[in-house]
């Protein structure tokens, strides 16, 4: 019987002999099959992964090298093209559509032996904050599965969540990694803007995108961004800074100085359960030393809103390339002229959210409008950045929480769509600045569901975020009764 | 007077060029014209779910260097703009274009008007990649769509309204042609689209202060199509306001078959592009030291070697402007003259038996046979005066481009070409003219001088045209008046 604890354990137990890859996918294709009714996974790549253990496992024998990420099983969210694979976005208008190449993450997973397992599902082209937005079908949460378990990367968080891989890839354009995580209860990392290429990334908003890692510890996240991070020609937007050792220079014993905003946790919309939680942790984080203080922060009402015209006006136009002429959907209607031929096919091929926010970033750029909306919104963001760069000057940290409420009930919020998007309240600050931001899945609520923390880092700061989310993991998690 | 003086042209211009790069704006696609359709086509070109620009260096090189040869100030920051339209020549939905930073801004660009010169003032010169090709005729049922141009990198250089006549701009275009060949940034074909332009034209009363309602005409393949599609548009536009209509501002179409222009849509219909900095691309700072260089790399330019030619190689402007229409053909020339010192001499074969050659096999320069140092060899026989010019750019050339790797000299001795200089040699053949023809010098002597050339002539023709012509008219003259 196969059981995986984290990659360093598997590895050692293939070094032993202990297991195999071959058994890690068997196991992994069972549970898959028994969990399908959670809908996390749009594809499951049985037949490759089963081959590529096999022959993972004989490499192995045969004493060659072992990758970073030797026969660690993967599932990645169905934005992050795959050469040969289908890739959807979760979209209709992407249906039947296959990749003719790899991103850049993909090719590195490969190229350090990782198996990818499947194409995990997720609100279509990742706007949505509880998965229910798929042209696959809504993602159930497995802690209670009458309860979404969080957007965009529903099917990334849960595939972890309910053991259908060792750690999966999402994307977080908002929040979409680590809100999902926080409502699945495991470790969701957004990296900074830049560390990882998006090439290969299913744009949203390309300003904002980046993806993301989940992982049940915080040593096996480490790994698998340490890997997947770094410049790469295709993508003039990454980073040129080195990638440090993550994963091996985990341990540290500083003591740290954390920022937090007396305002965000006071907000009315926040669930008392959570703020308590939250509260009461920094009096232990305090009584071990470090220092945990309130920073001014007057921009918490403006973020939600800054964010939404920004991402929706790059959404606006990143969607259009799926008009049906080159690739993907085309409506069999048969149409009078080209602008006929264009809405038949993007009225048909896109679901009702990915509609309104390309019809909302539309307005926002439209000429009489862009003023108002577009270019204040862009002043939003630099104030933010100014802002958040004043506060790392004198702390390493800042504290938040991840979600104003645990995993909620499926259906509750989509009939209001303001809600569901204030709900990114705490998530979307970090993509509007760009810092990498984590969410560790600390505490239960008596709802039963899980909920932890939010810790953002400075710009590239990747090897400190993970240092102190190790840390306060094991220092703080509260083990489940 | 006619109606047409009492009006004047307003015309300002966009040219497109297609920059002489290796690959596309940002991708490794190649850019070669021509090609099978859909084979230049990355998913980056295609514009694959996923996909990201990654800029080519060096064109932003030739865009500076184009900014730089038109007195342009170059912008330091610089990022680019999405253009959003649906077209499906343009596979991203959006034109990546430098909407409101131009790399190069103002500048100007001197035409001739008449006989005197005139500046253009330029607004701006741009980057922006360019889209594929819409083929409706390759399918009775369906459009086909090439992407193998969609993103090529282009320079649009807009000019301010300065032209005030179709022939000013036939000579702007020409200009530009020039200086773009001269940079080596574009090929400047217009028939096969890397040069492409629209004009924007407006007619108004002389004297009039307020500018006319104006019109853009697209479509124009060739100069001299942009300088009729000037003249039909603004007779066409004159004709409206004589008539008492109000002129609609309207994209129309140059039809080239029958010379006129056609409606394509209203100004009412004009997309919103809503442009917003393109966030996949990150902004490029561009540093003095790379501006430098680019000013460094700007080669002589036509304007600069024609009054080379008339100030110190004493060519009439005439020959200067001949010499340097094309680039290369001007570059063979300087070459020529480094062998060659004789410029005179050189121009004279360059804009004679070397441009004939060109034209007859409707050829270029560069696939003119004879190297320059081959050529120079060749003049400087005819300045010895070892072959005659006739004998040299007839006889002489024609064997060398059929062998050119036979020396002039070599081959004009195997081919008995050599001009005879020797008295001794020609004498006896003057005795035979002289003979022959003996009631013609009597006459001659009688003083009926001109027939002279008779027996030059004569002389020449049983010398096989060898005779050196200055000898046998000296040796002649002395002969007959002895």
């Amino acid at each position: 019987m196969f059981e995986f604890s984290s990659i360093e354990q598997y590895h050692a137990q293939l070094k032993e002999g202990r297991a195999t890859c071959l058994q890690a996918v068997e196991h992994y294709l069972h549970q898959i099959e028994s969990f399908a009714r959670l809908n996390a996974f749009i594809e499951v790549y049985k037949d490759e992964a089963l081959h590529q253990a096999a022959s993972l496992d004989a490499k192995r024998k045969k004493g060659e090298p072992m990758g970073q990420l030797h026969g660690v099983v993967i599932g990645i969210k169905d934005v992050i093209c795959y050469k040969n694979h289908f890739v959807s976005a979760a979209s209709k208008i992407l249906s039947g559509f296959t990749s003719v190449y790899s991103a850049t993450a993909v090719e590195r997973l490969l190229a350090e032996d990782a198996i990818i397992i499947g194409r995990l599902n997720c609100d279509e082209f990742a706007m949505g904050s509880s998965n229910e937005n798929s042209y696959y079908g809504k993602v159930l949460n497995a802690a209670d599965e009458t309860r979404i378990p969080g957007g965009s990367s529903g099917g990334s968080a849960v595939a972890v969540q309910a053991g259908l891989c060792m750690v999966s890839l999402g994307s977080d354009t908002g929040g979409s990694v680590r809100q999902p995580a926080d409502f699945c209860g495991i470790i969701g990392l957004k990296p900074t803007y830049g560390r990882i290429s998006r090439y290969g990334l299913i744009a949203y908003a390309s300003s904002f995108d980046q993806i993301g890692v989940f992982g049940n510890i915080v040593p096996d996240v480490s790994k698998v961004v340490e890997v997947i991070a770094g410049a790469d020609d295709y993508d003039s937007t990454v980073s040129q800074i080195p990638v440090e050792k993550y994963a091996a220079n985990l341990s540290t014993g500083k003591k740290y100085r954390f920022a937090f905003f007396q305002e965000a946790l006071d907000h009315p919309g926040l669930d008392p359960e959570i703020a308590s939680a939250i509260k009461n942790l920094f009096e232990k984080v305090k009584a071990d030393g470090h220092t945990v203080e309130p920073v001014r922060f007057e921009y918490l009402d403006y973020i939600v809103a800054a964010y939404y015209v920004l991402t929706t006006a790059e959404a606006s136009s990143n969607l259009s390339r799926f008009d049906g002429v080159k690739y993907g959907y085309r409506s069999g209607h048969a149409t009078e002229n080209l602008d006929d031929f264009y809405k038949q096919t993007r009225s048909e091929g896109f679901g009702k959210e990915v509609k309104r926010r390309i019809m909302l970033g539309t307005f926002v750029l439209s000429t009489g409008y862009y003023d108002a909306y577009f270019s204040k919104a862009q002043q939003v963001r630099k104030l933010l950045k100014d802002k958040t760069e004043l506060i790392f000057r004198d702390y390493d940290f800042i504290l938040l929480p991840n979600s104003p409420t645990t995993a909620f009930k499926i259906g509750e919020k989509m009939n209001d769509p303001v809600a569901m998007y204030l709900a990114d309240i705490y998530t979307v600050m970090a993509n509007l600045i760009g810092v990498p931001a984590i969410a560790l899945p600390l505490f239960k609520h008596s709802n039963k569901m899980p909920f932890g923390l939010q810790v953002m880092a400075n710009n590239f700061n990747e090897l400190s975020l993970l240092q102190v989310s190790d840390y306060i993991m094991k220092r703080y998690k509260v083990i489940p009764a | 007077m006619s109606t047409k003086d009492l009006y004047e042209i307003v015309v300002g211009l966009e040219v497109h060029a297609q920059l002489l790069t290796k690959s596309k704006l940002f991708c490794g696609d190649s850019i070669a014209f021509g090609q099978e359709p859909n084979i230049q086509v990355s998913p980056i070109t295609l514009g694959h779910p996923g996909t990201l620009p990654k800029m080519n260096r060096r064109a932003i090189e030739c865009a500076v260097k184009m900014g730089l040869a038109c007195h342009c100030e170059i912008e330091r920051y610089n990022y680019f703009a999405r253009k959003n339209y649906f077209y499906p020549d343009l596979p991203k939905g959006y034109q990546v274009s430098q909407h409101t930073t131009p790399i190069c801004k103002s500048g100007f660009i001197t035409i001739k008007s008449g006989n005197s010169a005139k500046l253009i003032r330029l607004n701006r010169i741009h980057l922006e990649e360019d889209a594929g090709k819409s083929v409706h005729d390759a399918d009775i049922h369906n459009t086909c769509v090439d992407y193998n141009r969609a993103g090529t990198p282009l320079i649009e250089i807009v000019s301010e309204p300065d032209l005030r006549s179709a022939e000013e701009v036939y000579n702007y275009l020409t200009e530009i042609r020039k200086i773009v060949r001269y940079l080596g940034v574009c090929d400047g074909n217009m028939e096969e689209g890397s040069l492409r332009c629209d004009v924007n034209i407006s007619v108004r009363r002389k004297g009039d202060e307020k500018l006319g309602t104006k019109v853009e005409v697209k479509n124009l393949n060739s100069i001299r199509n942009a300088r009729r599609a000037v003249e039909t548009e603004a007779e066409r536009l004159i004709g409206l306001i004589e008539k008492g209509e109000t002129i609609i501002q309207q994209t129309r179409s140059f039809d080239a078959g029958n010379g006129t222009t056609f409606a394509i849509r209203d100004k009412e219909d004009a997309d919103d592009y809503r442009y917003f900095p393109e966030p996949d691309l990150t902004p490029f700072n561009l540093e003095e030291e790379f501006i430098e260089r680019i000013r460094r790399e700007i080669p002589q330019l036509h304007t600069e070697r024609i009054s080379k030619y008339v100030n110190e190689y004493k060519l009439s402007e005439y020959d200067a402007v001949i010499l340097t229409e094309e680039k290369s053909f001007s570059d063979y020339f300087e070459d020529l003259v480094t062998f060659a010192r004789d410029y005179k001499a050189s121009a004279n074969w360059m804009a004679g038996p070397v441009k004939s050659w060109l034209n007859d096999n409707g050829n270029e320069i560069e696939n003119f046979p004879l190297k320059p140092e081959r050529l120079s060899a060749l003049i400087q026989l005819v300045n010895n005066n070892k072959v005659s010019f006739t004998v040299a750019s007839t006889k002489l050339l024609n064997a060398l481009l059929g062998d050119a790797s036979k020396e002039p000299l070599q081959l004009a001795t195997e081919l008995n070409l050599l001009q005879e200089s020797n008295a001794s040699a020609i004498e006896p053949i003057i005795e035979q003219v002289i003979s022959k023809y003996a009631d013609k010098v009597k006459e001659y002597k009688k003083g009926k001088k001109g027939l002279l050339s008779l027996f030059v002539g004569e002389v020449m023709k049983l010398s096989k045209g060898k005779a050196d012509p200055k000898l046998t008219n000296d040796l002649l003259t002395e002969k007959l008046n002895s």
